[in-house]
């Protein structure tokens, strides 16, 4: 126990300031009100789902839970099931074996509810494109307020864009 | 060394592979003898899959990689155009099962004697009747979007009841399903269901040309980026006849162990957090985040993805780039020490570590576990210590081993593992040879075979290449041992409780992406 708290004095805190908000990754005009806005800058819940990525995005999903980034300081929490969700931030090119489950999700999700695509191929499909097996973007199945595009993109990268995403603005 | 296999009466021709690999053609009729044979002489099953060989004036083909000392051996059966099935072998090799199933439902070979040929990559997005490998279907194919009924094996009895998972989980983690039969919290049975992130990187690959197919291979499974591109690079260069320089080789060996070690600091953090000492996911992540920053510094990406390129490396480490890589890893190391010591000293850890999802010697060997996980339960097989090529050959890497096969003992191998890569990296930096880093690629001869086989952090990883006419990918099969370890996962979980099923997934933290392809 002694080491451990030792340890723990040791580190101190290592968190680092949050990125901006970045109106550029917008693919949506803003639908919330700011009154909603206000609530979710304080206490925004997301699920996150996996729609068929090569695993690197979720690398730096988790990454982003670090103490670097401190997400609960800023009022950030994932929650385990859509019912509970805010957002969705969705990785991926959306593999058609995941396309009624991502939609499925998306429907259990309570309005007023925000979807952010995360990297490359959430963004376009990327390297894996559209085929017999992938649909391609997120915005081919679910509607996308912000987009992060990036291979995976760093956590500052997501985070910016879930911050976006709980900002008012235009796309 | 073809002579190893003129025991078993086969006449194997080498392959140009900087491991040593060999090749050969059996009729179908052989192939069950020649794999109980091979059982028998203690040979692994690397990976199956089919192949198309219809544009080739043939019909199809199945094909095998077997493990025997003397090197890989790529084993393929012409099957023919009008009745393309072939005698099962999971019967022999336990992995083979859901091996066979992924080459049917993609190609139309059929394992005729096999008693589970339920669809395994096929759910909804392809009919019954199509294959989508197959090379009379376009690549901009579609097909509408069928129903999706898999029979699961039911458990029935007196209290037994099921509980459904996924393919959403609850966790930031991959798409699947897991199908628990329970009595009271005891899990009875487990039964998976993958498949879920298949997205058509195998027929994506022959869109390809060779050069263009590296960025594919690193984004299989995108935490073992660099153990793919490495495949895929050795594939290209035994196909090209191409020699990769020297200190490319040895940045390489490299970027591999930061890899492991990146993966492992991740998993030994998340270890702690699933028995509530977030202490540890804390403390880990932010080493691993340390060194996911040093990485972009010196190789230009977090993760290392694209770093390693057919013909060599993409990045060169100069001297003070390499003194800063040693000086940041000697500073992690000294802090994992200490984090070691307080996880092995903490009681409540280990308590739900210690006998949870255990898989003994004897299943491992049976089932043919393979990677971190087999050397947590006595499999000591390492593909850098059993067939040690350049860079490892000098530096005598040593394989860790344990023999408990539970969580503890995929806990043990990891901190074995962490302090080994920091070892391996040290005297690589060290001894880096002068040179180039890329050597230019040789052209590929119509039909070229290629093989890359690299010990990744999760376990070996495949690249098996066949080169088409136009110097372009006719057929290229990426496999992850995720395939070989997740049936193992099933065995891992029997008579444990269903909120310890977190913990031993985690133990084994197998991909989803790499054997959904």
């Amino acid at each position: 126990m002694y080491q451990l708290l030792k340890q723990i004095a040791k580190t101190g805190i290592v968190t680092e300031p949050a990125p901006l908000p970045d109106a550029a990754l917008r693919a949506l005009e803003q639908r919330l009100g700011e009154l909603i806005l206000k609530h979710f800058g304080r206490a925004l819940a997301i699920r996150h789902v996996d729609a068929g990525s090569c695993n690197g995005c979720e690398l730096e999903i988790h990454a982003m839970n670090s103490p670097y980034y401190n997400l609960e300081g800023l009022g950030i929490k994932f929650v385990a099931s859509p019912r509970h969700a805010d957002m969705l931030l969705v990785t991926g090119p959306v593999s058609r074996n995941m396309e009624t489950a991502l939609r499925r999700t998306w429907e259990a999700t309570p309005d007023p509810k925000l979807v952010v695509a995360i990297g490359d191929c959430g963004c376009t499909g990327g390297i894996f494109g559209e085929s017999y097996a992938s649909c391609g973007r997120v915005s081919n199945v679910i509607p996308v307020d912000v987009a992060v595009p990036g291979c995976p993109p760093t956590p500052v990268a997501i985070l910016q864009g879930i911050l976006t995403a709980i900002t008012p603005g235009r796309k | 060394m073809s002579r190893a296999f003129k025991e078993l009466g086969l006449d194997a021709t080498p392959l140009a592979a900087a491991t040593p690999a060999f090749c050969t053609s059996i009729p179908a009729g052989e192939l069950r003898g020649i794999c109980e044979q091979a059982r028998a002489r203690k040979a692994r099953l690397v990976a199956l899959w089919g192949s198309d060989e219809t544009t080739r004036r043939a019909g199809h083909a199945l094909h095998l990689a077997l493990a025997f000392p003397a090197g890989l051996l790529w084993v393929s059966v012409p099957l023919s155009r009008e009745d393309p099935h072939y005698p099962g072998i999971a019967d022999i090799y336990p992995s083979a099962n859901r091996m066979q199933r992924a080459a049917a439902d993609l190609l139309g070979i059929i394992p005729s004697a096999d008693a589970d040929r339920r669809k395994w990559l096929r759910h909804g997005a392809w009919p019954e009747g199509a294959f989508p490998l197959r090379k009379n279907v376009e690549a901009g194919a579609r097909f509408a979007q069928g129903p999706d009924r898999y029979p699961f094996v039911p458990v029935e009895g007196e209290g037994v009841h099921e509980i459904p998972v996924g393919p959403v989980h609850a966790g930031t983690i991959e798409p699947g399903h897991f199908r628990f039969s329970i009595v009271g919290e005891k899990i009875l049975r487990l039964e998976e269901r993958l498949g879920y992130k298949h997205k058509g990187i195998e027929k994506r690959f022959e869109q390809m040309t060779l050069e263009e197919g590296a960025k594919l291979a690193g984004r299989v499974s995108g935490d073992s980026t660099v153990a793919y591109a490495w495949a895929y690079a050795m594939a290209v260069e035994g196909a090209t006849g191409t020699e990769p320089p020297r200190r490319a080789l040895a940045l390489r060996g490299i970027l591999l162990e930061l890899e492991r070690i990146a993966n492992h600091l991740g998993d030994l953090g998340y270890l702690g957090n699933d028995v509530s000492l977030s202490f540890g996911f804390f403390q880990f992540w932010r080493l691993k985040e340390d060194l996911l920053r040093t990485h972009a510094q010196l190789f230009g990406h977090r993760y290392l993805m694209d770093a390693v390129v057919p013909g060599g490396v993409a990045k060169d480490l100069p001297p003070a780039a390499g003194e800063a890589l040693a000086e940041r890893l000697a500073r992690i190391e000294r802090e994992v020490a200490t984090l070691k010591s307080i996880y092995d000293e903490h009681a409540g850890a280990q308590d739900r570590f210690i006998m949870t999802g255990q898989v003994t010697p004897e299943l491992a060997e049976r089932m043919g576990l393979t990677g971190l996980a087999a050397r947590a339960s006595g499999v000591a097989r390492d593909l850098r210590v059993d067939y040690p090529i350049p860079p490892w050959q000098q530096l005598d890497p040593r394989a860790a081993s344990h023999t408990r096969g539970d969580v503890a003992a995929r806990i043990a191998v990891r901190f074995d593992e962490v302090f080994e890569s920091m070892r391996l990296v040290q005297a690589l930096v060290r001894q880096l040879p002068d040179g180039d880093i890329r050597a230019p690629l040789g052209a590929a001869a119509a039909g070229a075979r290629g093989v890359g086989w690299v010990e990744g952090w999760r376990g070996e990883v495949l690249i098996a290449l066949d080169v088409s006419g136009t110097g372009r990918i006719h057929r290229l099969h990426p496999h992850d041992p995720s395939w070989q370890n997740w049936p193992l996962l099933e065995h891992a979980v029997h008579g444990n409780i269903v909120p310890d099923f977190p913990l031993i997934n985690k133990s084994f933290n197998l991909s989803y992406s790499g054997v959904d392809l």
